[in-house]
């Protein structure tokens, strides 16, 4: 069979499990007691194991079979999720993760999971709390793994002893790279059976026959031959690693037999309490939950088993991007028919253009739609990150993560992630203090990160806001001039917020010590020049003491954008929509000059005024003889801006174009367009206007 | 014999100029051109072609040549040359021949005017033809363009 045909949707779907996987983990880490999370944790890696068998991805199924029998404890009420089960169990998940990621990359997704699986191995026999208790080996025999018998074993144990037989208790343990454990171990039991009388075996042997087990089970047998003889027989079997037969006799299997009877082994009394809390705990845990999980788990369970809910199929990206680039182009085309249709004012065209018109408008709603994303595929692997950063920092801190169901352009969505996780960093490094410092401040330990995403006009906007000691402005001030991003006159100058947008600079960074979380000060300028690529805007907003704000602005999409077009003299240009306030005429009269420059009242308020045509160098539109003047009230952030232009066209849905790899960073545009009459229009960029 | 290779030959300022074929495009006749701001003098602007934005530079210009109003005959050549895809204004486009490699030498110290690092070497054609080999890849070199101008600010 040709897997190739499925490994992409092997790669989609694994990566959705290994997401969900992931999620529920932390959801559980929340709420260790209820078992309903369990249960769709449990569902995920199962799903997950077979698809990777099936696909022979086999480390991946293996790894994967480890933590479902972890999980299948939990779920059976047989072990109480701690700590040290859930950084084992998100370990386990990392490397799930980068295994898929290599066969993603081409690979084959083999990995080193050895230590994991040993420490998952040691949580499933229950083991891994008392490494250094010396009665270890006890608890190994009278644990968890089932060595025990029942009084009916232990009779027919104990008469065969008396009648002169040998017992013997074998764990039989697999190589690591055993591809039919099955057959091996029916290997093993045929010898056994052959050379005497099994008389218990854990995992039974129905589960063995169906590989439901690891890589070791144990033997309770009556052999007819010497210890030796029996070890050899076993280990004879390919691919046995080892075999240890120890013999028992009476008082041996007095104790197993009674420390069934009690439910706890006799060994240490450290054990036997550990052992007695877990299970009272257990029983608590499984009475508490009971009445309310079916209650919690019945509307999850419509929603996770995906019968009912929205019906979906995946799609290629690339053919999206070509729907999209098709439509922009039937676009330009829409914008040219409406444009003759007015020319030839002929009733039939105007309509047929009319109707198509609005097709196409309902169309551009649904190819955007399609495009769109929920910021939830950029969110949810913050939860995680925000974890493990805060236990190698020493801090307690909680992300609150709202909006998460916002939608924004698939362009878009690929590009935040990063800035997003250098913002989030950087707050958890340099935002949030220590639990010291933090309790000393009078502040509760536990620091919040809020993660917000919402939908303003044309914008989304994505906030990343904690309560720690906010950004110390004399600080920057000094590194600022200390690093010669500004000298020290201009500094005096600026303003708090203008001192704060300095840590966005190149080549600052405020942290007394490097830490390898946050680095060395590369970080906010990226983060500014990637959303500022993206058409946003990053601002800053600090309170010293309570915390810092870090606010992004980002364009719903990165393709099609109303905007006003405008004529300067000869040449045409474009402004987005989305910055523009108002549009107004002031006689020339109402400009005034403060201190050489030009200022009008608006509405209250004294605002700048910009020529268009000064700032663009056009110099077929001589403003100076204009008793009127056209402007264009602009906003940036909370600054407002008037903007003199020679004649309003009107209001259009245009197509964003580059102008290319030749032309980069020209000042005031971020792109052009194409009119209807087939000329390109250059788009202003609105924000550069304003200083 | 060396190989042969199909050049687009062009005119600009009484010489020719010669790309080979598989770097140009197309050629298009003059079109209107929107003014882009604060770039080198030398691009003219952006032309639509067929959807695609795409800058336009006069040749003239780029090689310090006094630029000239365009004509019946001027041509803007379509180039690609990495990831950059560029028009090139000139006075004529009308012909492709086959050069010979071997007939290419390696630039002299100046020739009309040119930094002799645009070129990748002059062909001779024919008996008293000679044709001028475009290093694309100089031409379109930006970072040379924006350390003069610091210079001469």
């Amino acid at each position: 069979m040709d897997m190739n045909a499925y490994l992409s949707m092997f790669i989609d779907e694994s990566n959705d499990h290994l997401q969900s996987l992931n999620e529920n983990l932390l959801k559980l880490e929340s709420a260790p007691e209820d078992i309903s999370i369990v249960q769709v944790i449990f569902r995920s890696a199962h799903t997950l194991k077979g698809m990777s068998a099936t696909m022979g991805f086999e480390d991946l199924a293996s790894l994967t079979h480890e933590m479902e029998n972890v999980l299948d404890l939990v779920r059976n009420h047989k072990l109480r999720m701690d700590n040290f089960i859930f950084d084992t169990l998100f370990k386990g998940l990392d490397a799930l993760e980068s295994m898929v990621q290599d066969i993603m990359g081409g690979g084959t997704g083999k990995a080193d999971v050895a230590s994991i699986v040993t420490s998952l191995k040691s949580i499933v026999k229950g083991d891994y709390k008392d490494d250094s208790a010396a009665a270890k080996p006890a608890a190994a025999v009278a644990g968890d793994d089932g060595s025990t018998l029942d009084q009916f074993q232990s009779s027919i144990l104990l008469q065969s002893i008396d009648a002169g037989m040998t017992v013997f208790h074998i764990v039989v343990t697999l190589r690591d790279d055993c591809v039919l454990k099955a057959a091996r171990a029916y290997m093993v039991f045929d010898f056994l059976e052959r050379s005497g009388e099994i008389v218990k075996s854990s995992p039974s042997s129905q589960d063995i026959e169906q590989e439901k087990f690891d890589r070791s089970f144990t033997v309770f047998t009556i052999a007819s031959i010497p210890e030796a003889e029996l070890r050899s027989g076993i280990e004879s079997v390919s691919e046995i690693e080892s075999a240890v037969v120890t013999q028992l006799d009476k008082e041996s299997l007095q104790q197993l037999g009674v420390s069934t009877a009690q439910g706890a082994p006799t060994a240490s009394a450290s054990i036997a309490v550990d052992t007695v809390s877990a299970a009272s705990a257990q029983a608590a845990a499984a009475a508490s939950p009971a009445p309310t999980a079916p209650a919690g788990s019945a509307p999850a369970a419509p929603a996770s088993g995906g019968g009912g809910g929205s019906r979906t199929i995946r799609v290629d990206i690339d053919r999206l991007d070509s729907l999209m680039n098709l439509f922009s182009e039937l676009l330009i085309d829409r914008v040219r028919l409406e444009q003759l249709a007015s020319e030839i004012r002929r009733n039939e065209l105007t309509e047929t253009v009319e109707h198509m018109s609005r097709v196409s408008s309902d169309l551009q709603n649904i190819v955007l739609k399609l495009r769109m994303v929920p910021v939830e595929s950029v969110f949810n692997r913050f939860p995680r990150m925000v974890r493990d950063l805060a236990k190698s920092l020493d801090k307690k801190i909680e992300l609150v993560i709202s909006g998460a169901d916002t939608e924004l352009d698939r362009t878009v969505i690929d590009e935040i992630g990063d800035p997003l996780v250098h913002l989030l960093r950087n707050s958890l490094d340099h935002g949030i203090e220590s639990v010291a410092d933090r309790l000393a401040a009078g502040k509760p330990e536990t620091g919040t990160v809020h993660l917000r995403a919402y939908h303003s006009g044309n914008h989304v906007f994505i906030e990343v806001e904690e309560d720690g000691r906010g950004i110390n402005a004399d600080r920057v001030k000094q590194t600022a001039i200390k690093n010669g991003v500004v000298d020290a006159e201009s500094a005096k100058r600026l303003t708090d917020s203008e001192i704060n947008m300095l840590i966005f600079a190149a080549g600052f960074s405020t942290a007394d010590k490097i830490s390898d979380i946050s680095g060395r000060g590369v970080g906010l300028d990226v983060v500014k020049t990637k959303i500022e690529s993206l058409g946003g805007h990053v601002s800053v907003e600090s309170a010293q003491g309570r915390g810092t704000k870090f606010s992004i602005q980002l364009p719903l999409t990165l393709s099609i954008i109303s905007a006003m077009l405008i004529k300067l003299g000869a040449e045409k240009y474009a402004i987005p929509l989305s910055s523009i306030v108002e549009t107004a005429i002031v006689p020339r009269e109402q400009i005034r000059k403060i201190h050489g420059n030009r200022m009008i009242d608006y509405r209250g308020s004294v605002i700048p005024l910009v020529s268009l045509a000064q700032v663009l160098g056009c110099t077929s539109f001589p403003e100076e003889e204009e008793h009127e003047t056209e402007i264009l009230v602009i906003r940036k952030g909370t600054k407002l801006c008037a903007v003199t232009v020679d004649e309003f066209l009107g209001q259009s849905e245009i197509v964003l174009k580059t102008l290319g790899k030749y032309l980069t960073n020209i000042e005031a545009i971020s792109g052009a367009t194409i009119l209807g009459d087939g000329q390109v229009a250059l788009i202003v960029d609105p924000n550069a206007l304003i200083k | 014999m060396g190989e042969e290779t199909k050049v687009i030959v062009f005119g600009l300022a009484n010489e020719e100029y010669g790309i080979e074929v598989e770097k140009v495009r197309t050629i298009e006749r003059m079109v209107p051109i929107t003014r882009v701001p604060k770039t080198m003098t030398f691009v003219k602007g952006v032309i639509n072609l067929r959807g695609v934005v795409i800058p336009v530079i006069d040749l003239r210009g780029r090689f310090g040549l006094p630029e000239t109003e365009a004509t019946e005959s001027s041509r803007i050549v379509i180039v690609a040359a990495g990831d950059l895809e560029v028009g090139f204004i000139v006075d004529s486009a009308n012909d492709v021949i086959d050069i010979d490699s071997d007939t290419i030498d390696t630039p002299p110290e100046v020739v009309g005017g040119i930094k002799a690092k645009y070129l990748r070497g002059v062909a001779k054609v024919g008996e008293d033809r000679l044709l001028i080999m475009l290093n694309l890849s100089e031409v379109l070199n930006k970072s040379e363009i924006i350390q003069l101008e610091h210079i001469e600010a």
